[in-house]
């Protein structure tokens, strides 16, 4: 017997986000935790969609989230100040890297995999460090801001007022979120599960294996620079620290404390890593250590995550 | 041509580091199937350390004892944190050393501060040996030729001895050698420590080139992904080659093209992964 029903989770999982910047204050949290939780459970949420549901493991998303910030950083400060314009070509820029590595890696497995996607990752990190003339480099791109977003009837003023941005956020997390529930529960979706169960069964099964890694790769890293647009336009501000491959370490154990394989699991590792992040950075400047002490803890006593445990209580 | 000479001088230095990296990491992921992250953290420990000790033991003495402290740190690592992780998906063992890394880099700036620190090579040592060659210090030259011995030396104990022998054969096979009556945790536990140390020795090297800094091992670590990816995996002269292939590339590139000397590896390793997807020396389906 679930504790929990699956459709009451979900009702509970909405209701929670719709009314988070009114509930937030009162727990001694802020409205634009909210929004970053969100953003990074967005982008836990694409890497599970390989990781969880494909069995892959990549290392170095946070190429495609940073591309995706970087993006629409440099539409809004040099070319036409416009929100929606600017994440459209973030995440066409960080699809587009993503859809011109795969077929570079989508024939290796494991470790092999993780390790050449790591790589990867990090020639964006070199670009953006290097070419300091377009990106800032080492001090990123800053002196710019979101605009506003003229719906026709009215103007969303995402600049001066949190909860509308938050809900922005939500809007673009609730859209995205659907649309990967969408595809999983599609043939294609099944088909990539059918892929992590077992590989060699699949292919006798006639099913071009690489080539659904490939999608799946480019599924993920398109959602992920969604999330890396709307990290960029959280803080007005993108450098080469959101390419870095600790970012994508970040998402990963994200994902891995909330549960993988569960849908609404890469949400609570972020709720709960941030918050934490939060605390521990505002009383020890010697907060990378507790981080890194988390990472080694939840590896050898939480390899589950919340969901993972909670489900297997159920079952037996 | 000096100047060409110059970098290709350099570019062998450097390779010759990433090299020694790659190859620790590869002994362990050979062995151990765990990408460990934490390496470059083991190479800053091992610069630290010497740092520590130079007082004590002068300069050699340093050289020599700060690399074995290190391998004892990585045995006791390897002992109490990787192990539980045997047979597990490979992306716990990512994700510790990971976490390992950030422990490191940050207990490195509590103990020694984050400043970086002079670290003093014997003077006889640092000064040109000729003066058309001026890039060619006695130290430089004295790197290459350490890191000659330890590989030669390393290559000597997987050939020759009987803990090489088991090592070479777990990289085919663990599962034979364990039902052959070799203790496996034993087996794994030493072969980490024999990557730690050459991370270690790496890193008393390679402070003196680079400067004593808690993130000293971030811009060696790459690389020497690289360095595997290129050379192949699962083996250990294809290794070395990719490594000192990669740093020759980058110290080539420098002299022409200074802002592509990074990119260059990372497009060389595309390249092999688009012609041979398991590296130039990597054997067919290992992975």
């Amino acid at each position: 017997m679930p504790i929990l029903d699956k459709r009451v989770a979900n009702i509970l999982v909405w209701i929670l986000l719709l009314t988070a910047p009114f509930w937030l204050v009162g727990v001694g949290g802020y409205v634009e935790l909210g929004s970053r939780v969100l953003i990074y459970a967005l982008a836990a949420m694409a890497l599970n969609f390989l990781l969880g549901y494909t069995g892959v493991l990549s290392f170095g998303h946070a190429a495609y989230f940073g591309l995706g910030g970087y993006g629409t950083a440099m539409i809004i400060k040099f070319v036409y100040p416009s929100t929606p314009l600017a994440m459209l070509v973030g995440i066409a820029v960080g699809t587009a890297a993503a859809a011109i590595v795969g077929p570079l890696i989508a024939r290796l497995r494991g470790v092999y995999f993780a390790m050449c996607t790591i790589a990867f990752g990090q020639v964006f990190y070199y670009i953006s460090f290097q070419w300091s003339s377009v990106t800032g480099g080492d001090d990123g791109l800053s002196a710019w801001t979101r605009q506003p977003i003229n719906l026709g009837f009215t103007s969303l003023d995402l600049q001066n007022n949190n909860k509308s941005f938050y809900y922005f956020v939500l809007a673009v997390f609730a859209v995205s979120v659907g649309l990967m529930a969408f595809l999983l529960r599609s043939p294609f979706g099944r088909t990539l599960l059918a892929i992590r169960e077992n590989e060699r069964r699949a292919r006798f099964l006639g099913i071009p294996v690489d080539r659904h890694i490939w999608m799946s790769w480019v599924i993920s890293c398109f959602f992920v620079s969604i999330a890396g647009c709307l990290y960029a336009l959280l803080s007005d501000f993108i450098d080469p620290r959101a390419i870095r491959w600790d970012q994508s370490g970040t998402f990963v154990i994200m994902t891995v404390l909330g549960g993988m394989r569960s849908f609404w699991g890469p949400l609570i590792g972020s709720a709960i890593y941030l918050v934490l992040q939060d605390y521990i950075s505002s009383h020890t400047e010697n907060w990378m250590s507790f981080i890194g002490l988390f990472f080694v803890l939840i590896v050898l006593f939480f390899p589950r995550g919340v969901l993972g445990i909670i489900r297997r209580k159920a079952t037996t | 041509m000096t100047l060409l000479l110059f970098n290709v001088f350099n570019g062998l230095i450097i390779g010759a580091f990433y090299a020694l990296m790659a190859l620790g990491l590869s002994l362990i992921l050979n062995l151990s199937g765990v990408i460990n992250f934490a390496h470059g953290g083991f190479l800053a420990i091992g610069g630290y350390l010497a740092y520590t000790l130079i007082p004590y033991l002068g300069f050699w003495g340093a050289l020599v004892a700060s690399p074995f402290l290190v391998a004892f740190i990585g045995i006791a690592v390897e002992r109490v944190l990787i192990r539980p992780l045997y047979g597990r998906d490979p992306l716990y063992g990512l994700l510790l050393t990971f976490g390992l890394a950030f422990m490191i880099e940050d207990g490195t700036r509590f103990i020694w501060g984050a400043q970086s620190l002079p670290y003093q090579i014997p003077t006889w040592l640092s000064s040109p040996l000729s003066s058309e060659y001026f890039f060619l210090t006695g130290y430089r030259l004295f790197m290459m030729l350490l890191v000659a011995t330890a590989v030669l030396g390393l290559f000597f104990i997987l050939n020759y001895t009987r803990l090489g022998l088991r090592i070479r054969a777990g990289t085919l096979d663990l599962e034979t050698v364990s039902v052959l009556g070799v203790n496996v945790r034993v087996l794994r536990n030493l072969n980490f420590g024999l990557g730690i140390y050459l991370a270690g020795l790496a890193g008393v090297l390679a402070v003196g080139m680079l400067g004593l800094e808690p993130t000293v091992g971030d811009n060696l670590i790459m690389p020497s992904f690289i360095a595997i990816i290129v050379g192949g995996l699962g083996s250990l002269p294809g290794t070395l080659a990719g490594g000192l292939l990669i740093g020759v590339a980058s110290g080539v590139t420098s002299v022409y093209f200074p802002s592509a000397s990074e990119a260059v590896m990372y497009v060389m390793m595309a390249a092999v992964l688009i012609v041979r997807p398991r590296g130039i020396f990597g054997e067919e389906g290992r992975f």
